[in-house]
C-alpha cells in the first residue's frame, strides 16, 4: 500500500535470484482464483525465508487475523510480501530471523490460545508491529478476501451501484423525499 | 482544441507563483488566469486523471497520498497509531480535492466568533475571525455555485443510500431534526460539463466518473484554457526568497529531476495546506526573518487544528453494504451548535461514512488483532458507519515546526507535528461518539465500535488571519502582515476550526482573496 522506492536495491535483486524456501497449499474451491489457475495447488517461492520460517510466520499471521473460512492462499500473499521485505533489507532479515527463532518451530502447531499468549508477549516489538501492519495491508486488499467478506469493491467499470443495490435495504423504512433526493432514473 | 501550454521564463518576474494545486491553489490559479494574470503553479505531485485513478484501494492510496514521513509528538492517538503519517492528504495535481469526500457545509455564525462565544478557555488560543458573517456568506454562495453543491442553489440532494437509511432511522428515533443526504460537491444531476453521481463509492480513490468537483477536473483545466497557466508537476517548493525591500522575489523549488530552480515572481500565493505552508515559510528564514518568513508574530505554525474525528460503526444482524454509494452522503446537523450544557464548547457533525477494505482495519478500527478484531471484519457486510467531525480548540503549542530528526529526500527537514488534546476536545469526542452509539442502538445495532483517532484529513489554523499583526500571520484577506506580496491561500488562515469540513470555506476565502488582489492591483497597492 505504501510503495517503498528504495526496494529495488542490488541486495534485493541478488536475493530474488535465490530460492530459500517454499510455502505450499491448495486453493479452496470457492476461491475466485480457482477458475483462473490450471491447478488448485499452489506454491510460493521464498527468497529470504526458509520453509520452516514461512510456516511459523503463516501461523503468526493467522493468529493476528483469524478468519476460519478464509483461503490460506490469501494468507500466503502476506507471507510473500513479508518475504519480499526481508529480501530487500538485511535489517528486516535479521529482525525476522531473530523473532522467528525465538517463537520456535513448535509455534505453528500450538493451540491458538498459546500462540496468542506468545504473540502478546512480543506485541510491542518491531517484529510483531511490522507483521501486523503488513497483514492488514495485504490480507484485506485482494480478491480472495473481498469475496470472503462480501466486499464488492470498485463499481465504476460496472456503472456504479446506482442500479446495483446502493439503496436496496428493505429492513428499515425509506427516507422521506425532503431529506433524500430524486433517483436519476426515476 | 487544446491550448498550447506556456512555459514562462524563470527570470520572468511578471508571473504569479502559486505553491500547491488543491482547493486553494487550484482555485486561485483559475481566478488569476481568468483575470489576465500569468501564473506558474508548482505542484509537488504527479498529474493523474479520471482514466489513471487506480481502483485498487491500496494502490490508489499510494498513488494520491503525501507519503513522505513526518515526525510527531504529543498526546493524540496518531502519535502512537500512525507515527509517520499524522495527516492523510494528497500529493497530486488537484491536491486533496482529488480524494476528498466532497462534504461542503458552511461554518455557522457562532463559529467565526469562537472567542466571543466560548469565552476565555484556559489552555486554548481561541480567536474571532476578522470578518463579518454576512461577507463570508456572500462568498459561500459564490463557492457553492462554483462547486455545484447539492441542496444549495436549486441543486437536488443525492438519493438516500442503504448506509444513510440506517443513520436516518436512528437519528430520527433520537429526536434529531436536521438529518439529510448532506451538502456535497457532487453532481446529483449532470451539470457544468460533468456527469451525475453513479454511486460507485470510490470517492476517496479519485472519482472516475468526474461527478465530484476537484480542481483537477474544473479549475485547473479552465486555467489552462486561458493559455496563461504554466503548471509544473513534481516540483517541490523549498524556499520563498525576498529582496532588500522585504518583498517576495522568487520561489526556489526542486524540479522533477531533483535540480534546484528559481522562479522569479510578482507575488506569491502559498497553498500547501496547514502543514506544508508553515513548513515552507519556516524553511524560508533569513537574516531579516530569523523565525521564518512573515513570522515576526511567532504565530506561524501555531494553533494547528485538524478537527476531532472518529468513526462509529454499528454492526447489525442484516446487511447494509455500506460501500455502495457516495461515501459522505448523509449528515446529522443538530449537534452543530454551541451548548455548554453538554459539557464542552463548540459543536460537531455526524457524517455518514464507509471505508473500503483494507482501509477499515487500517485506520477505521481501534488498534487490535486476534479473534475479536477479526470478528468485526467478518461482519463487513452488516456494518453501518459514521464519522464525527467536531471543532477542536486551537492551542499555541499544537504546532508545526521543522523536524529535528527526519529529512526529506532533498535533505530538508520535514514538518514536525505536535498535538496535545484539550480537555474540551476529549469531552466533545466522547459526547459525539456516545450519540453515535445511541443512534445505532436506536436502529437495532447488536454492537457498536469506536475507532481511535485517524490521521488528520483537515488541516487548519497555522497562519491565522488577524487584524493585529502581533496576533496572527495574515491580514483578514490572507495577505501576510510582514511581506506585502505574499498571500496564504489555504486553510492555514482559519482563525479557528469550527466543525465544518474546510474545503468550501477555503474556496470561499480564495474567491474573496482573488477579488481583493484584483482591487489591490487596480489601486496600485500590490
Amino acid at each position: 500500500m505504501m510503495p517503498d522506492p528504495s526496494n529495488c536495491t542490488t541486495d534485493r535483486r541478488r536475493f530474488l535470484q535465490t530460492v530459500t524456501g517454499v510455502l505450499t497449499g491448495v486453493l479452496g474451491s470457492l476461491s475466485p482464483l480457482a477458475a483462473l489457475v490450471p491447478s488448485r495447488s499452489w506454491a510460493l517461492e521464498l527468497h529470504a525465508l526458509s520453509s520452516a520460517d514461512a510456516d511459523t510466520l503463516l501461523a503468526a499471521v493467522q493468529t493476528i487475523a483469524p478468519h476460519d473460512g478464509l483461503d490460506a492462499a490469501a494468507y500466503a500473499l502476506v507471507i510473500g510480501a513479508l518475504d519480499a521485505d526481508a529480501a530487500g533489507s538485511a535489517e528486516t532479515r535479521a529482525l525476522f530471523s531473530g523473532a522467528l527463532a525465538s517463537l520456535g518451530p513448535a509455534f505453528a502447531t500450538m493451540p491458538e490460545a498459546q500462540r496468542v499468549e506468545q504473540l502478546r508477549a512480543i506485541e510491542s516489538g518491531a517484529f510483531f508491529q511490522s507483521v501486523r501492519l503488513k497483514t492488514l495491508l495485504v490480507l484485506y486488499n485482494n480478491p480472495i478476501a473481498w469475496q470472503y467478506f462480501g466486499y464488492q469493491g470498485e463499481a465504476f467499470s460496472k456503472g456504479g451501484y446506482l442500479l446495483r443495490g446502493f439503496n436496496d435495504l428493505k429492513w428499515l423504512p425509506d427516507v422521506p423525499a425532503a431529506d433524500s433526493g430524486p433517483l436519476p432514473m426515476a | 482544441m487544446q491550448t498550447p501550454k506556456p512555459r514562462f521564463d524563470l527570470d520572468d518576474d511578471s508571473v504569479v507563483v502559486i505553491v500547491g494545486s488543491g482547493a486553494g491553489g487550484g482555485t486561485m490559479a483559475h481566478e488569476l488566469t481568468r483575470r489576465g494574470l500569468t501564473v506558474v503553479l508548482l505542484e509537488a505531485g504527479r498529474r493523474e486523471s479520471a482514466a489513471s485513478f487506480s481502483q485498487n484501494p491500496g494502490e490508489a492510496f499510494g498513488q494520491l497520498t503525501w507519503l513522505e514521513p513526518r515526525s510527531q509528538s504529543g498526546t493524540w492517538d496518531p502519535v502512537r497509531t500512525s507515527p509517520t503519517l499524522p495527516a492523510w492528504h494528497c500529493r497530486t495535481v488537484g491536491g486533496t480535492t482529488v480524494h476528498w469526500t466532497a462534504a461542503t457545509p458552511r461554518l455557522r455564525p457562532y463559529e467565526i466568533r469562537a472567542r466571543s462565544t466560548y469565552g476565555d478557555i484556559a489552555g486554548s488560543s481561541l480567536a474571532d475571525w476578522p470578518l463579518e458573517y454576512a461577507e463570508l456568506k456572500r462568498w459561500y454562495i459564490a463557492a457553492e455555485r462554483r462547486l455545484g453543491v447539492t441542496r444549495r442553489d436549486g441543486n437536488p440532494g443525492l438519493p438516500a443510500s442503504n448506509n444513510f437509511k440506517v443513520m436516518y432511522f436512528g437519528a430520527r428515533k433520537l429526536g434529531y431534526k436536521r438529518v439529510h443526504t448532506n451538502y456535497l460537491a457532487i453532481n446529483s444531476r449532470a451539470r457544468d460539463g460533468r456527469p451525475l453521481c453513479i454511486q460507485q463509492g470510490f470517492c476517496v480513490q479519485g472519482c472516475k466518473a468526474d461527478a465530484k468537483w476537484s480542481t483537477l477536473n474544473t479549475e485547473i483545466p479552465r486555467a489552462e484554457a486561458t493559455g496563461r497557466l504554466d503548471l509544473r508537476t513534481e516540483c517541490l517548493a523549498t524556499r520563498v526568497e525576498h529582496g532588500a525591500s522585504g518583498r517576495a522575489t522568487a520561489v526556489v523549488y526542486r524540479d522533477a529531476s531533483g535540480n534546484e530552480q528559481r522562479q522569479k515572481a510578482r507575488f506569491v500565493c502559498v497553498a500547501g495546506n496547514a502543514i506544508e505552508t508553515p513548513r515552507l515559510l519556516l524553511l524560508s528564514e533569513s537574516a531579516r526573518f530569523p523565525r521564518g518568513l512573515a513570522n515576526g508574530s511567532d504565530q506561524l505554525g501555531r494553533n494547528y487544528c485538524h478537527h476531532l474525528n472518529g468513526f462509529v460503526w454499528g454492526i447489525f444482524d442484516q446487511p447494509v453494504y455500506s460501500w455502495r454509494g457516495a461515501v459522505l452522503a448523509g449528515v446529522v446537523e443538530d449537534e452543530n451548535v454551541n451548548d455548554p450544557r453538554r459539557g464542552f464548547v463548540g459543536g460537531y457533525h455526524l457524517e455518514l461514512c464507509t471505508l473500503d477494505l483494507p482501509t477499515l482495519p487500517l485506520v477505521g478500527l481501534p488498534y487490535g488483532w486476534g479473534r475479536d478484531f477479526a470478528s468485526i471484519i467478518d461482519n463487513y457486510r452488516n456494518i453501518a458507519g459514521l464519522l464525527v467531525n467536531g471543532e477542536d480548540l486551537p492551542r499555541p503549542d499544537n504546532r508545526i515546526t521543522l523536524s529535528s530528526s527526519v529529512k526529506d529526500p532533498h535533505g530538508l527537514p520535514v514538518a514536525h507535528v505536535n498535538c496535545e488534546e484539550h480537555p474540551n476536545d476529549i469531552a466533545l469526542r466522547r459526547h459525539a461518539q456516545t450519540q453515535g452509539q445511541r443512534l445505532y442502538e436506536a436502529a437495532g445495532a447488536k454492537r457498536v465500535v469506536f475507532s481511535s483517532t485517524p490521521p488528520a484529513t483537515h488541516q487548519m489554523g497555522t497562519a491565522r488571519m488577524s487584524v493585529d499583526p502581533a496576533r496572527g500571520v495574515t491580514n483578514p484577506y490572507g495577505r501576510t502582515h510582514e511581506v506585502p506580496n505574499l498571500f496564504i491561500s489555504d486553510g492555514s488562515v482559519f482563525s479557528s476550526a469550527g466543525a465544518a469540513n474546510p474545503t468550501l470555506t477555503i474556496v470561499a476565502l480564495v474567491l474573496r482573496q482573488a477579488d481583493y488582489i484584483s482591487r489591490e492591483l487596480a489601486a496600485g497597492r500590490l
